[in-house]
């Protein structure tokens, strides 16, 4: 099974999820080819890449579901007539089939798909399929975008210097409506940093709603869907559209002063208590460990 | 402005999934379904452009099962002028065979702009729009929070891991709504009796198999039993030990 894996770049270089996608596009059997191409011209670069597909005759084409795959794959599957098994969290061949996991109804069930469509289009959920050691040397081709689009990214705003996405991040502490006013976020900024660049600060809907935080932090079904190593849920109460978002997260930690709430049932590790006094001492510890 | 808006009746976010007995599906017995939360904002917008236009027409398609009548009412009653259903008693599992019948649906008519959700809030399929878009031959933007026309051209923001994309496209397009757009409004009385009056469409159509089939539908495996620490500022203590050693993230 020959398959073509869509890779990410910024500024030049890979991305983590570009390692994901080899990683599983290798699970399928066969050779993998990797690409990249400008997506700043989306239809052109949809093209390149259907063009390709095509020419090659590939029995897949893997993305990944971040922002910019979400946008391309469904491109890409219409120029091939066929649709994307969206959002994978696991995928396996099946003779000349593939079989994908996806989450549905909020992260309530799993649902296994059966693609038997030629090529098969798919995309996989950022965070979940561990890179082997493999995937880092890939060495993609750049695919020339050559039909000009009538869809144009005419510009970029980047997020404030410094301030990670928490698509991206490996530890994520979020807070709710638990913090009280928006100035205390503060605390929570202080654990991210005693992190070391590695930790982004989410937020809930309440929150979001309430303008405390940019909607860009929000996580959950109206938000963004994460899966970090470490997830700190601070002050928030686990709303199942809440849990849509973060429940695929490797550990969980969940700080709140009910001990009836929601969110200790998905949470790996609890501390019942009050977020202002916890908090802080966690900070500390952590800055120990890092400093 | 003459704008189609594609809606898709949901179960409500809050539903207790159950499995049928055919180990495929959602037990429908006992949920309740809503307009999808994204297509409220497309709505919203359709009746902000035609209001803002001062003349036009809104029109809004759903493909479902006969109860989705309940859906486009909805949408009707916020404002929108009449409806089409494309009925059939099971949506496609493959989302292509979905965008084809309403790209067939959609041909016929001349649109200024097609709107979407950004996503079902059931599927996660995240793409109808766009395979709608490649059927029709227009140009598509998708997860839209923040859209300007000026005449015959579109600047659209969306977000991204990192910061916000600006696009620019030629209408007519398509365009697929995220949250914070717009606030879409709530029917009003008066809105919910005009729309009993409303013109609404019922096509029957008969989806092709298409080229994905769902082979089981199953709860989540279980997270393992988590464990409450202990109390307040003493418990941070054996909190980081046990993210060190037992869970190896620090
Ligand atoms: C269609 C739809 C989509 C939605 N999408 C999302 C989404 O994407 N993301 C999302 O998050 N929500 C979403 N929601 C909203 C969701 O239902 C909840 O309303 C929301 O998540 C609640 O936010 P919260 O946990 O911050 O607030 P609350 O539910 O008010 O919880 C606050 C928590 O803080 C705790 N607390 C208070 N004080 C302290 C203290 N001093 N120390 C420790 N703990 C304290 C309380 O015990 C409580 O558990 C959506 C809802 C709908 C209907
Ligand atoms: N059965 C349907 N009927 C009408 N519109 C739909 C249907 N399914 C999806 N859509 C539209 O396509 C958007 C994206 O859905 P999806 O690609 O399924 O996540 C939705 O927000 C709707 O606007």
């Amino acid at each position: 099974m020959k398959t073509l894996a869509v890779l990410e770049q910024r500024d030049g270089k890979l991305r983590k999820v570009s390692f994901e996608v080899v990683t599983a596009a290798r699970r399928l059997g066969g050779p993998v080819d990797a690409v990249v191409c400008d997506t700043t011209d989306r239809e052109g670069c949809a093209a390149a890449l259907a063009d390709k597909a095509k020419a090659g005759g590939y029995r897949a084409v893997v993305f990944t579901a971040t922002a910019t795959g979400r946008d391309l794959a469904p491109r890409v599957a219409g120029r091939l007539g066929v649709g994307v098994a969206a959002d994978l969290t696991d995928l396996a061949a099946d003779g000349d089939a593939i079989i994908g996991t996806r989450p549905v109804y909020a992260g309530k069930a799993l649902q296994k798909v059966r693609v038997t469509a030629r090529p098969a289009v798919l995309s996989l959920r950022p965070n979940i399929f561990t890179p082997d050691e493999a995937a880092a040397g890939v060495k993609p081709e750049t695919l020339s975008v050559t039909s000009s689009g009538r869809v144009k990214v005419s510009e970029i705003k980047p997020a404030p210097a410094g301030t990670l996405d928490v698509a991206e991040a490996q530890v994520i502490i979020s807070g709710g409506r638990g913090l009280k006013e928006p100035a205390n976020f503060k605390v929570l900024e202080e654990l991210a940093q005693a992190f070391g660049g590695r930790a982004a600060v989410g937020a809930s809907r309440a929150v979001v709603d309430a303008g405390w935080r940019a909607h860009a932090d929000q996580v959950g079904q109206t938000g963004k869907t994460v899966s970090p190593s470490l997830y700190i849920a601070v002050g928030i109460s686990g709303a199942i559209q809440h849990l849509a978002g973060m429940r695929t997260s490797k550990v969980i930690v969940a700080i709140n002063k009910d001990k009836d709430a929601p969110i200790f049932k998905v949470a790996d590790y609890g501390v019942v208590g009050d977020l202002f006094e916890i908090v802080p001492k966690l900070t500390e510890e952590i800055r120990k460990l890092h400093g | 402005m003459k704008i189609a808006v594609c809606v898709k009746r949901v179960p409500d976010s809050e539903t207790r999934v159950k499995i049928s007995p055919d180990g495929k599906s959602l037990d429908e017995a006992g949920v309740k379904f809503v307009l999808n939360p994204y297509d409220e904002f497309a709505v919203e917008e359709a009746l902000r452009r035609k209001e803002k236009a001062g003349s036009g027409e809104v029109a809004v398609f759903c493909l479902g099962p006969a109860a989705a009548q309940e859906t486009i009412r909805t949408a009707l009653a916020m404002g929108a002028d009449r409806g089409v259903l494309l009925q059939t008693d099971k949506i496609p599992a493959d989302p292509y065979e979905t965008a084809k019948l309403i790209a067939a649906a959609l041909k016929p008519d001349t649109w200024d702009l097609i709107l979407f959700g950004r996503m079902a809030i059931d599927d996660y399929n995240h793409q109808i729009g766009s395979l709608v878009a490649q059927l029709l031959d227009l140009p598509c933007v998708t997860a839209v929070s923040h859209l300007d026309i000026q005449g015959a051209k579109g600047v659209a923001e969306r977000e991204i891991e990192g910061g916000i994309e600006v696009l620019e496209f030629p209408l007519p397009a398509v365009v697929t709504a995220d949250k914070g757009l717009n606030e879409p409004r709530y029917p009003a009385l008066k809105g919910i009796m005009a729309a009993k009056k409303k013109p609404l469409e019922i096509k029957p159509v008969q989806p092709a198999a298409g080229g994905m089939e769902i082979v089981a539908l199953a709860p989540p495996a279980e997270r393992k039993e988590g464990k409450i620490v202990g109390e307040g500022a003493a418990a941070v203590g054996e909190l980081v030990r046990l993210l060190r050693e037992e869970a190896k993230v620090l």
